[in-house]
């Protein structure tokens, strides 16, 4: 076989294929698993009967979501209503190619990279992406010919246009830090500076959080969706498999922002504390650690935040949200950039 | 019970019986006594020229009767000068056959100062309209809406006099005491010169 | 080219009217506002009601006095010992009866579990409206815990019918006093659990202070009663003002707010709950030993007549107005004035110029229920 269709195409093929089924499995595990969590913070049992402990809780209802009747409402805009629900799914799963999940390894004297590209342009590259997704709920909620469902279109629009600037900045200030825009080349910075960038960048680390949370539509930002006062927003009108595609595409930009923050200020798949323990890891007690378990287990500790804000916060108003996002968090991450440059320059020079 | 016999007269309390609680005798049904010496009623008495009609205590509770015609004028005689600045509730009875005046509508103030309440009675003729309470309270405006809907009183000055709890265009006033208790095929209409047969869904197809 | 008015919006813009309701998560049963948006900001709110009109009252004329009282608990489904026990006082007053001390004590720990129950509903359903998810299990846990002890008492856990004209039906079973004694010693723990989930909370707060405001004067003008009341600082209770049953015999204090608004109403409830588990401690200790029925004929015949008897509903003032003609056996006239009906007329002016975020809050603040407004 010649050695440039194995590079170029079987390896990378069997990533994609790998990567979205892991992708998929774990966004239908992450349901599961808000479910299970959801429901001890609030004393009841969660899925139970689906399976031993409920395992199989995902499996059946995407069973169901796929075999039930799709409804397109009669005064929808058919193509658009069509359209929306692509345009989310498919920038949501795109994300998932560029971040690095683990170190390189080698299998059969073929390095093999854990990520599907190293961009060098990565992080543009998925701020860009990213803000294609809204267009997919706006269109989802105007065609849906709903009253409910565009206001929850033109929520989302609003919140996420203005919590992708500070989300922007907070990631500048990183960007400042590492001199690189690859996420590869943060996880390498991070190594090289012995510290996790969430040490120098804390503020930035918090604002990117807080946009995180927003950008996803999650409480207590997920206005969009408020089922108190929107029923169900910008969805309110899909049904069967459309819906399931907005719902995986939700859990799936959860994962991103995780996967994110794990790259850009814990150190991506680099063991904790590389500053402090470094003669710990190196130890060949703990060094056979793949840097993958590193990785999840980080990702995983801010998944379980989101879920964890779900069971604690109530919601946000619409326009307290809004102040929020220009009036506090704006200026703070500005503040943040100017501030992250003067120390760089006393550090260097 | 034999002692009881032998000396009425002996206040030998351990020969006699304590008396009763009042839960073991038989009930004391309050008694219609007359209250015009009430203060509040004296006092619309002096205020408006003919406005107490009847003054009556039943129960603990005063009720004035007033007449209809200047209802209005009597409310807000009672929150302006008496300060009954709660209106509890606004209602109606239905007495069908009655000489003077098929509806009482009733009133029920409250004066928080010293947590007096007063009810006002009105006697009312069908088809006459009676003056709204609305400027004077304005939470008789639901109330209001509710008694036009259940009997059909007509509120003059009321703002938004519309059916509340029925539909609109439903036939018939339910509270009524002509209005069948198991309902109306409301296309068949009772009131055929107030409603047009065909208003409304069929209620009696479902059962009745 | 002339220029633009900047005064004027640069394309026509149209209120957007919405019908919020009767199908709609927040609205708390079949309530429907139509409102009319400008944006987020609700220009005009209009309450729809009646999806749930049954016709109680006209049933009541029908039926034999005692007869009435499962169908009071129909209405505030929530807080059915309450309604029962309001229509027993008014009839005991137009029947003259006095009941024994021991049911009337068995009386007012029923109702006030009831109250408990009904904040408790209150609490989970408000928060829920609000975004905060994890309340409302708590809550109904304790409320599940209330549910046994009524189920216990009488076999029923929602509609409970458990007062009789004259006393009460049951005595109370074996060490239930010590089961209800034990929750309630344990009850105040869980409404600190609940606080530390929402008082300090910042979004709870920023949610509720200042929004849905209502001043004293007009709350009373509006006819308000209960929690929204007391909420804008009125010091008003049934309880207090008309002590029915044995309530001038307990000790307890009435939570006032002073802002008027949201949060007040919350933190009222809030007191209240504390204030009923205080009430129910007291009953405990001085519940007499004795008969639990009054006296009364088999047969119920009233005098010509009406009364009016109200008791403090946790939603507000639930009166019962009952007119009888000489030897009737039914009513010939009841009316319920209904404290959710009351509150829920001045949900307009609460929401004006508000947002739809605020309209459930105000809904929620409001606790209204819907089978006590349509009857």
């Amino acid at each position: 076989m010649p050695e440039a269709v194995l590079n170029l195409l079987l390896i990378p093929l069997i990533k994609i294929v790998v990567l979205l089924g892991v992708v998929l499995l774990i966004v239908a595990y992450l349901t599961y698993a808000e479910r299970k969590i959801l429901a001890y913070m609030q004393v009841r049992l969660g899925p139970n009967r689906v399976g031993p402990k409920g395992w199989l809780q995902p499996i059946a209802d995407g069973l169901k979501l796929f075999v039930k009747e799709d409804l397109i409402p009669g005064g929808a805009e058919r193509f658009v209503f069509l359209l929306a629900p692509g345009l989310i799914m498919v920038p949501a799963l795109l994300m998932f190619a560029v971040i690095p999940f683990g170190e390189p390894f080698k299998v059969g004297g073929r390095t093999i990279t854990p990520y599907l590209a190293d961009v060098n342009i990565a992080i543009l590259l998925l701020l860009g992406i990213s803000s294609i997704g809204v267009f997919g709920i706006i269109l989802g909620g105007w065609s849906s010919n709903s009253k409910f469902s565009l206001m929850g279109g033109l929520r989302s629009a609003a919140q996420m246009i203005s919590y992708e600037i500070p989300m922007g900045f907070a990631v500048v200030s990183v960007l400042m830090m590492a001199g690189t825009l690859s996420l590869v080349g943060i996880v390498e910075a991070q190594r090289q500076a012995h510290i996790w960038f969430v040490l120098p960048g804390i503020l930035a680390f918090g604002i990117y959080w807080i946009c995180g949370v927003a950008e996803t539509n999650r409480n207590p930002f997920d206005l969009p969706e408020a089922e108190a006062e929107l029923v169900a927003g910008f969805h309110t009108e899909y049904s069967g498999m459309k819906f399931a595609l907005f719902f995986l595409a939700e859990y799936a930009n959860m994962m991103v922002i995780s996967a994110l923050a794990t790259v850009m200020f814990f150190g991506g798949w680099l063991p904790p504390f590389p500053n402090l323990l470094a003669g710990l890891w190196a130890s060949p007690v703990l060094a056979w650690i793949p840097g993958v378990v590193w990785f999840a287990a980080k990702m995983g500790f801010f998944l379980f935040c989101y879920i964890w804000f779900r069971g604690t916060f109530p919601r946000y108003r619409f326009d307290q949200l809004m102040a929020v996002g220009w009036k506090w968090l704006l200026p703070l991450s500005l503040a943040n950039v100017m501030l992250v440059g003067v120390l760089m320059l006393w550090w260097k020079g | 019970m034999s002692d009881e016999k032998q000396s009425p007269v002996q206040p030998a309390e351990e020969k006699t019986p304590a008396p009763k609680p009042p839960w073991e005798d038989k009930p004391v049904p309050p008694v219609h006594e007359d209250a015009s010496s009430d203060a509040d009623a004296t006092a619309l008495a002096a205020a408006i020229e003919g406005a107490l009609l009847a003054a009556d205590r039943f129960a603990g509770e005063l009720t004035l009767s007033v007449p209809y015609e200047k209802i209005r004028e009597i409310c807000s005689f009672f929150k302006e000068e008496q300060g009954f600045k709660f209106l509890v509730d606004l209602t109606a009875i239905d007495w069908m056959d009655r000489e003077e005046g098929r509806f009482d509508v009733v009133y029920w103030i409250h004066r928080h100062s010293d947590s007096k309440r007063i009810r006002l009675r009105t006697a009312l003729p069908l088809e006459e309209p009676i003056d709204s309470v609305v400027p004077v309270w304005k939470t008789a405006n639901w109330m209001e809406r509710e008694v036009y809907d259940m009997f059909g009183i007509i509120f003059e000055g009321h703002p938004n006099l519309e059916r509340i709890l029925t539909w609109e265009g439903f036939n018939g006033h339910p509270l009524r005491k002509d209005f069948p208790v198991e309902g109306i095929d409301t296309g068949a209409a009772i009131y055929p010169d107030v409603y047009p047969p065909g208003g409304g869904p069929d209620a009696a197809e479902e059962g009745a | 080219m002339s220029m633009h008015d900047p005064l004027k919006p640069l394309f026509d813009v149209e209120e957007m009217e919405i019908s919020f309701g009767p199908q709609h998560p927040a609205t708390h049963g079949v309530l429907r506002v139509q409102i009319k948006l400008d944006g987020e900001r609700i220009m005009e709110a209009k309450p729809i009601i009646g999806y749930l009109h049954r016709g109680t009252e006209k049933l009541f004329e029908t039926m034999a006095f005692p007869a009435c009282i499962p169908h009071t608990d129909r209405m505030d489904y929530v807080t059915s010992a309450t309604n029962n026990q309001g229509f027993c006082v008014a009839m005991e007053k137009l029947l003259g009866l006095t009941i024994p001390p021991r049911a009337a004590y068995i009386r007012m720990i029923l109702a006030e579990l009831q109250r408990l129950a009904s904040h408790l509903v209150w609490l989970a359903t408000h928060a829920i409206d609000i975004g905060a998810i994890t309340p409302f299990f708590y809550t109904f846990r304790e409320r599940d815990a209330i549910l046994d002890l009524f189920e216990e008492y009488c076999g029923a856990r929602l509609t409970l019918n458990t007062m009789r004209i004259g006393g009460v039906p049951f005595e109370l079973p074996e060490g239930w006093l010590d089961r209800c004694s034990a929750f309630i010693e344990a009850f105040p723990k869980h409404i600190e659990e609940y606080e530390t989930l929402l008082t300090e909370n910042r979004i709870w707060k920023k949610r509720t202070i200042g929004i849905g405001v209502i001043p004293a004067e007009e709350a009373i003008e509006m006819g308000m009663t209960g929690p929204p009341l007391r909420g804008s600082g009125v010091e008003w209770d049934i309880r207090k003002v008309f002590p029915y049953d044995r309530y001038d015999e307990i000790e307890f204090d009435i939570p006032t707010g002073k802002n008027c608004d949201t949060y007040d109403r919350y933190l009222v409830r809030m007191e209240e709950m504390r204030q009923s588990v205080r009430i129910i401690r007291q009953c405990i200790e001085k519940i007499p030993d004795g008969p639990i029925m009054a006296k009364a004929p088999k047969v119920l015949r009233a005098k010509e007549g009406m009364v009016y008897a109200s008791v403090e509903s946790p939603k507000g003032e639930l009166g019962y107005f009952i007119v009888a003609t000489e030897k009737g056996t039914t009513p010939y006239r009841c009316r319920v004035r209904p404290p959710s009906f009351v509150n829920l007329q001045a949900l307009p002016q609460l929401v004006e110029g508000a947002l739809v975020a605020d309209l459930v809050a105000v809904i929620g603040t409001l606790d209204i229920v819907l089978g006590e407004i349509d009857r």
